[in-house]
């Protein structure tokens, strides 16, 4: 059915897992267990813990890490990176074009409507160049194997993505837990990122910015499911971890508090939504923004990474398109694969979608976290019909996907070690001066037998992800 | 330094240290409780165990009587004192966390570790002697965090703030132990050689941990004129008054001299600090204890303010 990793159909074990089937035949599952108790216990003393939204009890809650690593081969994953880079320059071209000349449009390849009526798209951001002409400087895209050959893009992620600690916690773990088999194996390494995305900040200062750029890390404060993530990246890049109240506007300038007096700031990494960054421009009831950013941004004086408004570029209906902008901006054929995507917009689409409500996944376009969707054969009867119901009023929400047989990695579960559904979220960082990408990303895995849904929020785990020479 | 920063580490220490306070304040009440007293006084004690805790108000708000149970919970765990025990080690560890990266592993790693403890103490079901031993961990606790951040973090304005937190804190509870019972001191109420009066003196000293080291530097039996004297005016205790102010200068000087900048939270720490060196314990007595307590409860609370203005926000 499935790609298996490690063991292909023959019976034979995939190169890239052939020293971990040997290892997983030496350890017995109370190693496995003890392994596991220690990863949680890292993880719980370092306070490394997202909290799940309208959850009253588990204020803070650890991500399930699971200890068997995932592997890839240097070989497969040069492509997916090639994939991946070509991808996220298409996107950036894309928001370069619609808050610009959008040439797109005007060649009849994006219907205008998806554009101008997206709530993600921020006319505010129109006419404005984004510094250095990048958009999204860090992106997150899911990727998922059905085969051995290819990689689909299940979604990108071009607005806050999260989850690259759990990457490089999941690291840190499986060098101090397995020191033995990390060692057998040549891993390339990952721990560089926060010195990759320090780089390529960085790389975005306005150019008026004088000396060395001063880069501060925007958070929503404590209560966010990832704050932990924003600390961390905050602390091994030496920057500050700053609040809106921390930063202030004056004459289009960004200044921070600090004990010595207002400092000026040139570059944010915001890990806060669109709608909050400043109450002067979106929403004027968010306490968590700074008044006049917006203002400051437009002057030129500050970068905001990611931009504003670059989730025009990955809502599930747009996310159809990519292959085309691939086309479009860069002259290539693109490396990464779409899934095939009905789009409920159209009537015949539509007509399909509910013909087959049982065999799809159909996704709300401006969905996230495994919310509010419909996983076709796992629903019963009543929740199909509830939906097409919903798929009828408003077609313009969804699209639908046929269930993909997500390839499987071994996992260690109560009954011992067995397959479960993975996907793949590797980070592409884009600066002035390039594109970076480390090897790996974060792999998340669908502990239930048997589910697809590997969100964090819906009881996925984690994996540390392997990229080795074999 | 963001000045929230600063801010969240001053808060973290002076948190802690009112944990440490509020365990210790416990401690003196359930040993003076359990002596031969009348019922009148043991009622007296334990009001003003919430007095010196500086929380009588919030807790006559929500009960009509004083009781040991009641207090000691109320004090120790309750959720609805907002600076119960409890609560201050959660706020503690709110502050922490929010700063996790400016302080040292060892002092996250301690304030998360007690803070998960704490997730897991059967608050509901706790007899005396488990009482006891939550107050031993609660100072337990207290010293680690002191003690890992002395010997953990570097000597910079996150080491100065969190200083400033402490000795702030622990000026005010030492002036408001004085404040509250300073009429067990007061010549009227001496009687010569009474064991309650020994009781009462010896347990305000047990309040500060100061008890023995009042016969290290008196060499005699408990004279109020000397406890108050060692509480407010004596440099070498470290829960002195002017030992606290002296360590808040020092802080605040290092703080002016990193910054090249003195401000007024420097002239008004070194004012006090130099009223406390150049006054004598008599003359607070003729003046008033009780005034003088006041008038430091009010000076104190005045210098966080003006350091949170020149700093913090």
């Amino acid at each position: 059915m499935s790609l298996d990793e490690m063991n292909a159909e023959d019976g034979s074990i995939r190169r890239p897992y052939a020293r971990v089937a040997e290892w997983l035949t030496t350890v017995s599952s109370e190693q496995l267990e003890r392994r596991r108790v220690e990863a949680e216990l890292f993880y719980r003393r370092g306070g490394i813990t997202f909290a799940v939204y309208g959850d009253a009890q588990g204020e803070e809650r650890i991500i399930p890490y699971d200890i068997i690593p995932r592997i890839l081969s240097t070989q497969e994953w040069a492509k997916l990176s090639m994939g991946l880079e070509q991808r996220v320059k298409a996107l950036n071209a894309y928001l370069r074009d619609i808050y610009g000349p959008q040439e797109i449009l005007k060649a009849g390849i994006v219907p205008p409507d998806l554009v101008w009526r997206n709530p993600a798209f921020r006319p505010e951001m129109c006419g404005i160049e984004a510094p250095h002409g990048v958009h999204i400087h860090i992106a997150g895209v899911d990727v998922v194997r059905v085969d051995a050959e290819n990689f689909y893009v299940l979604e990108d992620n071009a607005r806050t993505p999260s989850g690259v600690s759990y990457m490089l916690g999941g690291r840190e773990i499986s060098i101090r837990l397995m020191p033995e088999l990390f060692r057998s194996h040549r891993v390339a390494p990952v721990e560089n990122y926060p010195n990759e995305l320090l780089a390529t900040l960085q790389s975005v200062a306005p150019r008026g910015a004088n000396g060395e750029p001063t880069i501060a890390l925007l958070t929503p404060g404590q209560y966010n499911s990832a704050f932990y993530e924003h600390s961390f990246l905050a602390d091994a890049m030496g920057v500050e971890l700053v609040e809106g109240y921390d930063l202030f506007v004056r004459d289009d300038m960004v200044f921070m508090r600090t004990t010595e007096g207002p400092k000026r700031v040139d570059v944010i990494y915001r890990r806060i939504d669109d709608d909050f960054i400043d109450p002067l421009v979106f929403r004027p009831d968010s306490a968590l923004g700074v008044p006049g950013l917006y203002g400051a941004y437009a002057a030129g004086n500050v970068t905001i990474a990611n931009a504003m408004g670059t989730g025009a570029a990955d809502d599930k209906v747009i996310y159809t398109f990519v292959p085309d902008f691939v086309r479009f901006y860069l002259g290539e054929e693109p490396i990464l694969k779409n899934v095939d995507t009905w789009r409920c917009r159209d009537a015949a689409d539509l007509r399909y979608v509910l013909d087959h409500l049982n065999e799809l996944v159909v996704k709300e376009v401006h969905g996230s976290g495994g919310y509010g969707m419909l996983v076709g054969p796992h629903a019963t009867k009543q929740e199909c019909a509830d939906f097409a119901e919903r798929l009828k009023a408003h077609p313009d929400n969804y699209v639908a996907q046929p269930t993909l047989a997500l390839s499987t990695c071994p996992t260690f579960v109560s009954n011992g070690v067995a397959p479960r559904h993975v996907d793949l979220r590797p980070f592409v960082l884009t600066g002035a001066d390039g594109v970076r990408i480390v090897p790996g990303g974060l792999t998340r895995v669908a502990l239930r037998e048997g589910s697809l849904v590997v969100n964090s929020s819906q009881g996925g785990g984690t994996k540390d992800t392997w990229v080795i020479e074999c | 330094m963001l000045s929230r920063t600063a801010a969240s580490l001053f808060w973290f220490s002076r948190y802690v240290e009112r944990a440490d306070y509020l365990a210790r304040v416990l401690e003196a009440a359930m040993r003076l409780s359990s002596l031969p007293i009348r019922r009148e006084d043991a009622e007296n004690e334990w009001a003003s165990a919430l007095a010196t805790a500086g929380c009588l108000d919030d807790f006559t708000a929500l009960y009509d009587r004083v009781s040991p149970a009641k207090v000691t919970r109320f004090l120790a765990f309750s959720k609805r004192n907002p600076t119960s025990i409890r609560n201050c080690l959660r706020i503690a560890r709110r502050n922490a966390r929010q700063v996790r990266t400016a302080l040292t592993a060892e002092m996250w790693d301690t304030i998360n570790s007690a803070w998960l403890e704490l997730q897991k103490l059967d608050f509901d079901n706790m007899d005396v002697s488990a009482m006891a031993r939550f107050l031993e961990w609660v100072k337990e606790v207290s010293l680690r965090i002191d003690g890992s951040g002395y010997r953990t973090m570097l000597r910079n304005d996150a080491y100065w703030f969190a200083r400033l937190g402490i000795f702030l804190e622990r000026a005010d509870n030492t002036a408001r132990i004085l404040d509250v019972k300073y009429h067990v001191l007061l010549p009227e109420n001496v009687e010569v050689g009474g064991g309650l009066d020994y009781s009462q003196w010896a347990a305000i000293l047990r309040a500060v941990s100061a008890l023995t080291a009042y016969h290290h530097v008196y060499h005699e039996s408990l004279k109020p004129l000397r406890i108050a004297d060692l509480m407010l005016l004596n440099a070498k205790m470290p829960r002195s008054l002017a030992s606290c102010y002296g360590a808040i200068c020092a802080n605040l000087d290092s703080l002016a001299e990193a910054y090249g900048k003195q401000g007024e939270a420097q002239r008004l720490a070194r004012g006090m600090r130099n009223r406390l060196e150049n006054c004598r314990i008599e003359q607070i007595f003729e003046s008033g204890l009780h005034e003088f307590c006041e008038t430091a409860i009010k000076d104190n609370s005045h210098l966080g303010a003006v350091i949170s203005e020149q700093y913090l926000v």
